[in-house]
């Protein structure tokens, strides 16, 4: 099967209100280690990952899936590309419910969801809840069982907005075990996310967005060590929080 | 007349020895109220869940015309059914008219936009707190009315109930349709109202405690229900 990616904005533009939120983003993923995406509140990242998704429809310009040539939404790039939220919305039922819903959704055929859904449970280190109620499981085991969802479809993409954004400490370290083991299973991740720490442990590439405005693109390291823009100076320096 | 206390025990005595009047009227208030529910909750709560779902022209108003017929006078849908069911109403060749079969429908037309309206709101909020994620694993609306139905089940139980106390209590549209006949279309509130007027207290305060305990009762089981809902749903 041909694969979806690489995934190209070509001059994206969103307004909302007479207010423009993201201007001529023109960005291209392709296969490979996970791409973070950082900026200060209101840069315009979750709004370009629920583009890239298929949530919402930019207002100037395209996305398009090359590998099909395919916008977000088209069928056939639907269920190979999956989100995880900030805040996961779980379904009232077990957490295994939950996984089998998403694939009965994507139409796996019955005979094969009871083994996906167990295998993505126990990746996830969910296996002892999987009879439990989602909604009663700690906020740390409800955001994985988000990421085990969205693992149990075999998504060539993930997209992950701020994941670990409301978690402690022990949580985030569990949710980001999860997210490094999917991506070495071959998912490509496109994550946002406020903690210069997890972008650190995670990115392979950061993204730096400002103003809606893609300002830098860099290796991971060399972000870090050697911004080239001011923006991305004074994002790292923890001068440039809100917009 | 009877005095108030001697009425109040030959009410008990007609609860408790189970008098056969009041049980065959009982019983058909049963009848009528949950065949009406049965029909209205068929027709009303995938077509209250439909209007929160779907988006199509003329939604709005539609949702407006439904909620203001949550409240519609009683009296007045007796009389929109009595004139279909007339002889010369273009229903009048089913010879419904004054048969429990009218009293149905009447409840029916009563109770539908009350489980629309309240199963509607039901399904909004909750598909306000799914569709982001529901859209995002690739559902259509289609796909995820029944998940809504099903996950709504325990708050939706609470808008067939209201339904329930709606039909049950009702008297003015069943009266126009039913004729309170004896035996054939009287029901417990059309058996209050004769009773009553004819000042036999003991039938009518039998009758009316056994609609309080029915109204304590489908409070009582609402509250279960959201109860019961809250600990399954965590």
């Amino acid at each position: 099967m041909a694969s979806i990616l690489p995934l190209e904005f070509r001059e994206v533009g969103f307004s909302a209100g007479g207010q423009a939120l993201l201007r001529d983003l023109s960005i291209r993923f392709e296969a490979g280690a996970p791409s973070v995406v950082m900026g200060p509140n209101g840069a315009g990242k979750s709004l370009s990952l629920r583009i890239a998704h298929g949530l919402l429809a930019p207002t100037t310009g395209s996305v398009r899936w090359l590998g099909l040539d395919a916008p977000p939404n088209d069928p056939r790039v639907r269920h190979r590309q999956a989100m995880v939220f900030e805040q996961p919305v779980l379904l009232r039922r077990s957490a295994a419910a939950n996984v089998d819903y998403a694939l009965a959704v994507a139409r796996v055929p019955r005979s094969e969801r009871a083994d996906r859904v167990a295998q993505a449970l126990s990746r996830t280190g969910l296996a002892r809840v999987a009879d439990r109620r989602a909604r009663v499981l700690s906020a740390g085991e409800q955001q994985r069982l988000s990421l085990a969802r969205a693992w149990a479809l075999e998504p060539e993409v993930l997209f992950l907005d701020e994941p670990t954004a409301a978690l402690d400490p022990g949580a985030t370290r569990a949710v980001e075990e999860s997210i490094a083991a999917i991506s070495e299973s071959g998912t490509k991740i496109v994550m946002t996310t406020h903690d210069l720490g997890q972008a650190r442990r995670l990115a392979g590439e950061i993204l730096l967005l400002c103003k809606g405005r893609l300002v830098e693109r860099a290796a991971a390291a060399d972000f870090f060590e050697s911004p080239e823009s001011a923006e991305a100076r004074s994002f790292l320096n923890g001068d440039l929080l809100w917009e | 007349m009877q005095s108030l206390s001697e009425a109040f025990r030959a009410a008990f005595t007609l609860v408790i020895d189970l008098d056969p009047d009041l049980i065959e009227i009982v019983s058909l208030s049963f009848g009528i109220t949950g065949a009406s529910l049965l029909l209205a909750t068929l027709v009303g709560l995938p077509f209250g869940a439909s209007l929160a779902l779907f988006r199509f022209p003329g939604r709005r108003p539609l949702i407006v015309i439904v909620n203001a017929l949550m409240g519609l006078p009683p009296v007045v849908v007796g009389l929109v059914v009595y004139l279909a069911l007339s002889r010369s109403g273009p229903l009048g060749g089913l010879g419904w008219l004054f048969t429990p079969k009218a009293m149905v429908v009447a409840q029916f037309v009563l109770i539908t936009p009350i489980v629309a309206g309240l199963s509607r709101q039901v399904i909004e909020d909750l598909w306000e707190e799914y569709e982001e994620q529901l859209r995002s694993l690739g559902a259509t609306a289609a796909r995820a009315l029944p998940t809504l139905l099903w996950d709504g089940r325990f708050r939706l139980v609470t808008t067939v109930l209201a339904g329930f106390g709606r039909a049950v209590g009702e008297v003015g549209a069943v009266i126009v349709v039913g004729g309170n006949i004896a035996h054939s279309t009287r029901v417990m509130t059309t058996a209050i109202a004769l009773e009553t007027s004819k000042g036999d207290l003991a039938l009518a305060l039998g009758l009316g405690l056994v609609l309080l305990a029915l109204a304590l009762g489908v409070n009582a089981l609402a509250m279960l229900f959201r109860e019961l809902g809250a600990r399954v749903e965590g």
